[in-house]
């Protein structure tokens, strides 16, 4: 690794300091700015309050819905998560659980029981005050037989729900998890007043910011500032004027003719030019977003631990993230994990790609004449069929042949991923190594695209969840990955950032990359300078 | 005048009966497609017992053939449903989207039709010139290029360039009216491009392929200048196949234009229209589809009156 995204990554690795960082990325020709927005976190002067801002925003659909329940994309989820609602728990710039609608939390000492002090003199936009009983309704909403919500897996593991008083509510879950803050910070978990359901959801009643005028689904949505927001030092816009834009170009244009002052999801190929636009910042964020490579690791050939290695072997990951992301994201090293989470592990080497390393496991499994059938297509992620291609390359010169299978981009996910036997698919991945692991890769879970089924892993995965102890996590979490990159049956090529345009009018912290949008919170911690 | 009502009744009855089988036609496509709306909206966070829990409260479970009675007599008793995907009203849903198709729909038009006529009659009148060649070849250059890249181009010098116009038609009906025209310009600019030289070639074909004849040869024997042999006597009698061309045309504004959409983010129908064949949103699919055929028979109906009213020979049928 000798470009910009080794810098990148010992940066997020913590390998470098910020002033390290800056020379050798001028060194490299990387501008001043462009190294200062990777290094996120510039001096702000303090917020001022007023304007109106308008996202231009991909992401959005006229089918979706603010139901909390639903949620179907990024405009929506912006809307109900960055705008109208809280949750209970906030994820601050850095990535920790900070409080929010809860004022503090506790757990007993096996982590199997959370309560939660929820904060006083809260009132939703209607003028009720928020109590115990709205949260109950609002993590219940998720819950049940009936339920039909994308959020049922993340509440599954509570067993009880009860309110202690009018102020504090207590979680009972079906086994200990240390990260139960995380999941109450999901962005489906947002409070809404009690016996609010189906249509009512979409008034977007809330206790958040900002105040729903209108929704058009897809179209655009009006939000005014909630003038008794319990909240010192955010929301500082008057109004909101969120732009659903999906093509990236009509985004672009917009931002530079000063119709839009924000957009996500810029171009990866134009967006070292977006930088160079007077009055335009250049704002790139690496989370935990990541592209994989899954295989049916319970089935022959893929059960084979050697061949699972020679294939991970067979991938240039430099070369793949250099022509597919343009150099916008990191390479990868076949686990999940990211180097933006608590526990990545910083002494595990990347994975080079070595076509003899590859042909040496591929002869030790066996299988040297094996055809591997890779299904593709870009409904996994945009270049997903280009990466298949460039990766039948790289493995041709390890001697291993792969059959590039393109499917059609219509029902991907309910026909071929999980389906077929090598598939692609994308993850924004999750703030904690345990929910990250929990949810694709602990044996039996729905989305275990892997079929990963390993005895240790899943000791380990079961003790981290329930250790409060900082030390033995991380140690705990580090055999994880080793475990996964090493033994896994999924080729995890890359990290993925979130690329986005701002007009510099706008002023900001260090920007959150939980979620793309600054962790979805532009509306409340962003403000005209 | 009562052949014509005659004719008008006869259209309107067949009209009702392509709407009733283009619906069943669109309810079998959609059933075709993989996955449903249940799967289509949760996407990968799909449990199965969520999604049937779904199935349930949409009622997706039932059989194909009863939810498909059960739309079409809420549709006869004049109730377009609900959206599967957000419980929305469809009434209100495609309501205003409608009228803001209709709206550039107009607009377009009433650019397009005037110049494209003008320039058509011009281009009889100086017919094997350099002006008539030259005429046809800028036209016929912008509808062989795709709707999008003359967007784009428009965007680049119209808007980013010299920022004469938004690059987005972010409009709303709370605007006044020419803020809305001014928002919507650069989309209605597009698409007069894209469907003048049809038009345009149409109307001078028509007129030159009348100069031929007898009368206007009388006409011009008569010692009539030539502007007036064209616009008195050739013109009236081109009008049938010029205004069919008009119409087809005036439909695709209505009906094709959700590329143009796309680029200048433009809220019409045909947005609607794809987001929800996507997440199989039927009743909506169903309402935004008929919308589109009835604009259709509508549209043709009127160019056939049209016609009829503008020929004698037709209006008094011996």
């Amino acid at each position: 690794m000798s470009t910009k995204n080794e810098l990148e990554y010992l940066l997020k690795s913590g390998k470098v300091s910020r002033r390290d960082f800056i020379g050798r990325a001028a060194a490299l020709g990387v501008s001043a700015t462009m190294a200062s927005t990777l290094f996120a976190g510039s001096a702000s002067a303090a917020p001022k309050k007023g304007g109106r801002l308008r996202l231009g925003i991909a992401g959005g659909s006229t089918t979706e819905s603010i139901d909390t329940a639903t949620l179907p994309g990024f405009m929506a989820q912006q809307l109900s998560f960055g705008q109208l609602r809280n949750c209970l728990v906030e994820i601050d710039a850095n990535g920790k659980p900070v409080p929010e609608l809860a004022e503090s939390w506790s757990s007993s000492a096996d982590a199997k029981s959370w309560t939660f002090k929820l904060r006083k003199g809260v009132e939703f936009h209607n003028g009720k005050t928020m109590t115990a009983e709205d949260v109950i309704h609002s993590i219940n909403h998720h819950r049940g037989k009936d339920s039909k919500s994308a959020a049922k897996s993340l509440v599954a593991a509570i067993d009880e729900l009860k309110a202690d008083d009018k102020y504090t509510v207590t979680f009972n879950l079906k086994e200990g998890s240390a990260d139960f803050p995380f999941v109450a910070s999901d962005y489906h978990l947002g409070i809404v007043p009690v016996g609010t359901t189906g249509k009512d959801m979409e008034k977007g009643m809330g206790t958040g910011g900002y105040i729903l005028e209108s929704h058009e689904p897809g179209v655009r949505a009006f939000t005014k500032r909630n003038p008794n927001y319990w909240k010192e030092g955010r929301a500082h816009f008057d109004e909101i004027e969120t732009i659903g834009i999906e093509d990236s170009t009509a985004r672009t244009n917009a931002l530079k003719t000063g119709q839009i002052d924000f957009m996500n999801r810029a171009e990866s190929k134009t967006f070292h030019l977006l930088g160079r636009l007077a009055g335009i910042e250049a704002i790139k964020t690496t989370g935990t977003k990541h592209y994989t490579i899954p295989m049916h690791s319970d089935q022959a050939p893929y059960n084979n631990v050697d061949a699972r290695l020679a294939l991970k072997y067979a991938i240039d990951r430099e070369a793949v993230v250099k022509t597919i992301l343009r150099g916008h994201g990191l390479v990868g090293n076949d686990h999940p994990i990211a180097p933006s989470n608590q526990y990545f592990n910083t002494d595990l080497p990347v994975r080079e790609y070595d076509p003899e390393k590859a042909k040496f496991h591929m002869k030790k499994a066996g299988l040297s004449d094996h055809k591997f059938r890779l299904h593709t297509s870009d409904a996994a992620f945009g270049g997903a069929v280009d990466t298949a291609v460039l990766y039948k390359e790289h493995a041709a010169k390890a001697g291993i042949n792969i059959e590039v299978v393109q499917e059609p981009k219509d029902g991907y996910w309910d026909n071929v991923w999980m389906k077929k036997e090598w598939t692609f698919s994308f993850w924004s991945g999750r703030p904690t190594e345990d929910w990250m692991f929990t949810i694709g890769y602990a044996e039996g879970g729905a989305w275990n695209e892997s079929f990963f089924s390993h005895e240790r892993f899943n000791m380990l995965m079961k003790a981290g969840r329930a250790e409060l102890d900082d030390t033995k996590r991380r140690a705990i979490y580090y055999e994880m990955q080793e475990i996964c990159s090493n033994e896994g049956g999924s080729v995890i090529p890359m990290y993925a950032s979130d690329l986005a345009g701002a007009s510099s009018k706008l002023g900001h912290d260090k920007i959150a990359a939980n979620w793309e949008g600054d962790g979805m919170k532009i509306a409340e911690r962003w403000w005209f300078k | 005048m009562n052949s014509i009502l005659k004719i008008v009744a006869q259209r309107l009855a067949l009209g009702i009966f392509t709407l009733f089988v283009i619906s069943l036609v669109i309810f079998l496509g959609v059933e075709a497609l993989p996955g449903d709306l249940a799967e289509a909206v949760l996407g990968r966070s799909a449990l199965p017992e969520t999604v049937a829990a779904f199935r349930r409260e949409l009622r997706l479970d039932l059989p194909m053939h009863i939810r498909y009675i059960e739309w079409l007599t809420a549709f006869v008793q004049g109730d377009l449903g609900n959206s599967l995907a957000n419980g929305r009203e469809i009434s209100e849903l495609i309501g205003v989207r409608l009228a803001n198709t209709l709206f550039l729909a107009l607009f377009a038009a009433s650019i397009a039709v005037p110049v494209a006529v003008g320039l058509g009659i011009l281009a009889a009148l100086y017919r094997e010139t350099w002006f008539d060649k030259s005429i046809s070849m800028v036209t016929l250059s912008t509808i062989s290029v795709p709707e999008f890249f003359i967007g784009y181009i428009m965007i680049a010098f119209l808007a980013v360039q010299t920022n004469i116009f938004p690059s987005i038609s972010n409009i709303t009906w709370e605007m006044p009216f020419f803020d809305r025209l001014y928002a919507s310009a650069l989309p209605a600019i597009t698409l007069t491009f894209v469907v003048m030289a049809h038009m345009m070639r149409m109307t001078r074909a028509a007129i030159v392929n009348l100069l031929m004849s007898p009368y206007i040869e009388m006409a011009t024997l008569k010692g009539l200048p030539r502007w007036r042999v064209i616009l008195m006597h050739a013109f009236p009698n081109a009008l049938s196949p010029i205004i069919n061309v008009i119409i087809i045309n005036l439909a695709f504004l209505v009906v094709g234009v959700v590329v143009v959409e796309v680029v200048f983010v433009y809220p019409g129908l045909g947005q609607l229209l794809v987001d929800s064949v996507s997440s199989r949103d039927l009743p909506v699919v169903q309402a935004s589809c008929l919308i589109f055929a009835a604009t259709y028979v509508l549209l043709n109906l009127t160019a056939d009156i049209l016609s009829i009213v503008t020929n004698p020979r037709m209006l008094h049928p011996k």
